[in-house]
């Protein structure tokens, strides 16, 4: 087999809405010893079917066998892994910092102009910024906020939609047609 | 009392117990293996009186109930129903649970849990069963309210049944057993996340045929999967049409008779010598309903590499696992066969079978000769196993246990008819064979059940004697006895210098341990004595155990030690 490089992928996982299923779902990374590098759970356009997204920096090759055992789980409606140019995808970074560094720093309120960062709260001793974009274009705002010192920061789980023509509706259509159910050998 | 199941059922309210024990009716069980306890005590009050409709049998630990349970669906083809109250009733399913789900038996597990108000509360015998049993459940659900019971449980037994066979688990709060409801019944056929049956492709399948057709030197491999399809017969009409020679893995021994002209024999760590080294010699490898388990495939690396192989498995998850295929049909094997065999020639490959054959007489020359027919010392495994086969012309069900015993009777015992070899083969379970052989007396009657145990698996699960006596099972017990755990101490030998740490057994008298349990048994240690002890104890009306003592450091040969390629088995 060959040995190819671990790779940051994004895995989209389609689900019935049901409790217990992203116990179910990270089971299947845990055993393997694959780290989840972010995790995003919501509802879709189509009542009742939830999406897991899922970041996993791994090989291909790995990823397909977790995919395929994803795709086991009795509740799972599909699971798709996605190399970066196969999906649009974005991640909300929040930002607390010092409110003096905007009266200190005339820096600050330059870098906020230019970044696109919104600013989403303020109160006496803070600042709270957002910036919603790429993993790459929150970590740059992380750095160039670094060395002014950042109170806290946190990211959100990557949100993924694929530029595939499919739509989930169709798919579950499609699943919900589909005539596998049962064998098609009458005999047994 | 009230007959559980009626001609016509009506809407009625009755207790979430009642619509259980209906449930299961529906789903046609007969025979229940179990343990009561607090939580599941309204259930088995409602057993209570309706033996003539659904026959529970009283295990002596859960481990026992949940391998019974095995055991019968591996003989009869049924899902195997076990019950078990919450807390450690449920943990001790685990063992059983995870054996069923590496060896695609269908279970449905139901167990008791405390009342709903107290979940997650650390209550007495509270534990999260459906956590735990999680990674080792085909699915798994926690009932809180008795409407949910006809749901769960027809959803259970047809995710337990269709596609690659499983465990489920459904855990019922207390309340929800007491609680009353309005009990109505249907099947369930069809869950639009779970697709069981992927529909055959056609042109993988002309592909396939084309392969098989162009090949020379062609070699099958049949798994448990063909015998869980029903697909014995298709998978006959296949390989006689092609001529292809066909070795087994260990889960599918008795898939193919072993005296069929194209059977070349056990293949994997402990199997016979052709299909192994021929593995990585042969052109084109079919491998129909199996998983390429890595004691089958030894090194992956170096593993049939020149070859193209061809896997029909219905598990999509188990293809390109192990082994990259070259065209891979993921369907049921029954379907697969049925529009493969069609699409071949007809052919023989007699020279290359007549290659099989040539290594057959190697090995044995260098390790059948002296294990079969040893003219001195004391009794070996495989001379008692060929007596055993011998006497019962290859027609019992097999149950054996894990080790030495295990891989010596599924070398030597000679199957003859399908279905008959049941043994814990992804999972390793020692103390599976006693209560697994009980099990599959009851999914079976009609057939001889020989239970084969080393004397240290044999008392990891001993006290299912008591649940043998108490139903009088009928089944013949062989226990191989070299107070060692051999397999063990032969690793220990080969690969770790002979330090035999922690190997060798102190027994018990197993003689009159069975008489305490009102047991017929024997104990043989001379040959002249092995063959009127073996009638003696296939014969006796009832249950029987027979204790052949053997001799203390045999190994078992041919072996692929770990990490090896199949083609540097050894023979000594």
């Amino acid at each position: 087999m060959t040995m190819e490089a671990a790779k940051e992928y994004t895995l989209s996982v389609l689900t019935e809405d049901k409790p217990g299923l992203l116990n179910r779902l990270t089971i299947i990374f845990s055993r393997r010893k694959i780290n989840i590098g972010s995790l995003n759970v919501s509802s879709t356009e189509v009542k009742g079917v939830s999406r897991y997204t899922l970041v996993a920096t791994e090989t291909k090759e790995q990823l397909d066998k977790v995919v395929r055992q994803i795709r086991k789980l009795v509740d799972v409606l599909g699971a798709f892994v996605y190399e970066e140019d196969e999906i649009t995808y974005r991640e909300i970074a929040l930002y607390k910092i010092s409110a003096e560094l905007l009266e200190k720093n005339g820096e600050i309120e330059e870098l906020i102009r230019n970044s696109g960062v919104k600013v989403v709260e303020t109160d006496k001793n803070h600042l709270f910024l957002e910036k919603t974009g790429t993993k790459e274009e929150t970590h740059k705002l992380y750095l160039e906020l670094e060395p002014y010192g950042i109170l806290e920061f946190v990211r959100s789980g990557r949100v993924a939609i694929s530029k595939s023509t499919r739509k989930t509706e169709a798919f579950i259509k499609e699943l919900e047609n589909s005539r596998s159910n049962k064998r098609s050998i009458k005999d047994f | 009392m009230e007959a559980l199941l009626e001609v016509k059922e009506e809407k009625k309210t009755i207790t979430g117990s009642e619509a259980l024990l209906k449930s299961l009716l529906q789903e046609k069980v007969e025979t229940i293996f179990g343990y009561p306890g607090g939580a599941i005590m309204p259930i088995y009050d409602a057993l209570y009186g309706h033996e003539d409709e659904l026959v529970h049998v009283l295990s002596r630990h859960e481990q026992g109930a949940v391998h019974a349970a095995q055991g019968y669906a591996r003989a009869s083809g049924k899902v195997g129903v076990c019950f078990a109250t919450s807390g450690p009733g449920a943990t001790n399913l685990i063992t059983g649970i995870a054996d069923a789900q590496i060896d695609s038996t269908p279970l449905v597990c139901i167990t008791g849990q405390v009342a709903s108000h107290l979940l997650g509360s650390d209550a007495f015998q509270e534990i999260d069963i459906i956590g735990i049993s999680m990674p080792v459940t085909k699915w798994n659900f926690q009932v809180t309210s008795a409407e949910e019971i006809p749901y769960a449980i027809s959803r259970a037994f047809y995710i337990a049944t269709s596609g690659r066979p499983g465990p489920v688990l459904i855990d019922i709060t207390k309340d929800a057993q007491q609680q009353l409801m309005d009990f109505e019944y249907t099947r369930c056929e069809k869950i639009r996340s779970y697709q069981p049956y992927p529909k055959v492709d056609v042109e993988k399948v002309m592909e396939a045929a084309d392969l098989i057709n162009e090949a020379k030197k062609p070699l099958v491999i049949v798994g448990q999967g063909v015998m869980l399809s029903g697909a014995e017969g298709e998978f006959q009409d296949f390989i006689q049409k092609a001529g292809l020679p066909v070795a087994s893995t260990l889960l599918g021994l008795s898939a193919v008779s072993t005296k069929h002209p194209l059977y070349v024999g056990y293949t994997g760590m402990h199997g016979n010598y052709g299909p192994n080294i021929k593995t990585n010699e042969c052109d084109v490898l079919i491998a129909v309903g199996m998983r390429f388990d890595d004691r089958v495939t030894g090194d992956v690396n170096t593993y049939a590499k020149q070859a193209k192989v061809i896997h029909i498995e219905l598990d999509p998850a188990e293809i390109d696992k192990n082994v990259q295929t070259e065209v891979a049909i993921n369907a049921d094997a029954k379907e697969a066969l049925r529009f493969l065999t069609p699409l071949l020639l007809a052919n023989t490959h007699k020279d290359w079978i007549q290659e099989f054959r040539d290594c057959d007489a190697l090995e044995h020359e260098k390790i059948k000769s002296d294990a079969l027919f040893p003219a001195k010392g004391e009794l070996k495994m495989p001379e008692v196993i060929h007596r055993i086969s011998e006497a019962t012309k290859g027609q019992s069900i097999v149950v054996t246990d894990v080790g030495q015993h295990q891989m010596v009777a599924s070398r030597y015992y000679q199957f003859d008819e399908i279905r008959s070899n049941i043994s814990s083969g992804g999972l390793g379970t020692m103390g599976f064979c006693l209560p697994a052989a009980l099990g599959a007396k009851m999914g079976s009657p009609q057939r001889q059940v020989i239970a084969i145990i080393g004397d240290g698996g044999f008392q990891m699960t001993v006290q299912e004697l008591g649940t043998i006596m108490q139903y009088n099972i009928d089944v013949k017990i062989l226990i191989l006895n070299n107070n060692f755990l051999g397999m063990v101490r032969q690793w220990q030998e080969l690969f770790f210098d002979r330090r035999y740490s922690f190997t060798e057994m102190a027994n018990p008298d197993f003689v009159a341990l069975a008489a305490s349990y009102n047991i017929a048994a024997k104990k043989v240690s001379e040959r002249a004595e092995l063959n009127d002890a073996i009638q003696t104890w296939l014969s006796a009306e009832g249950p029987s155990l027979l204790e052949v003592v053997v001799e203390k450091e045999e190994n078992v040969f041919p072996m692929v030690p770990t990490g090896s390629s199949v083609s540097d088995i050894r023979l000594e």
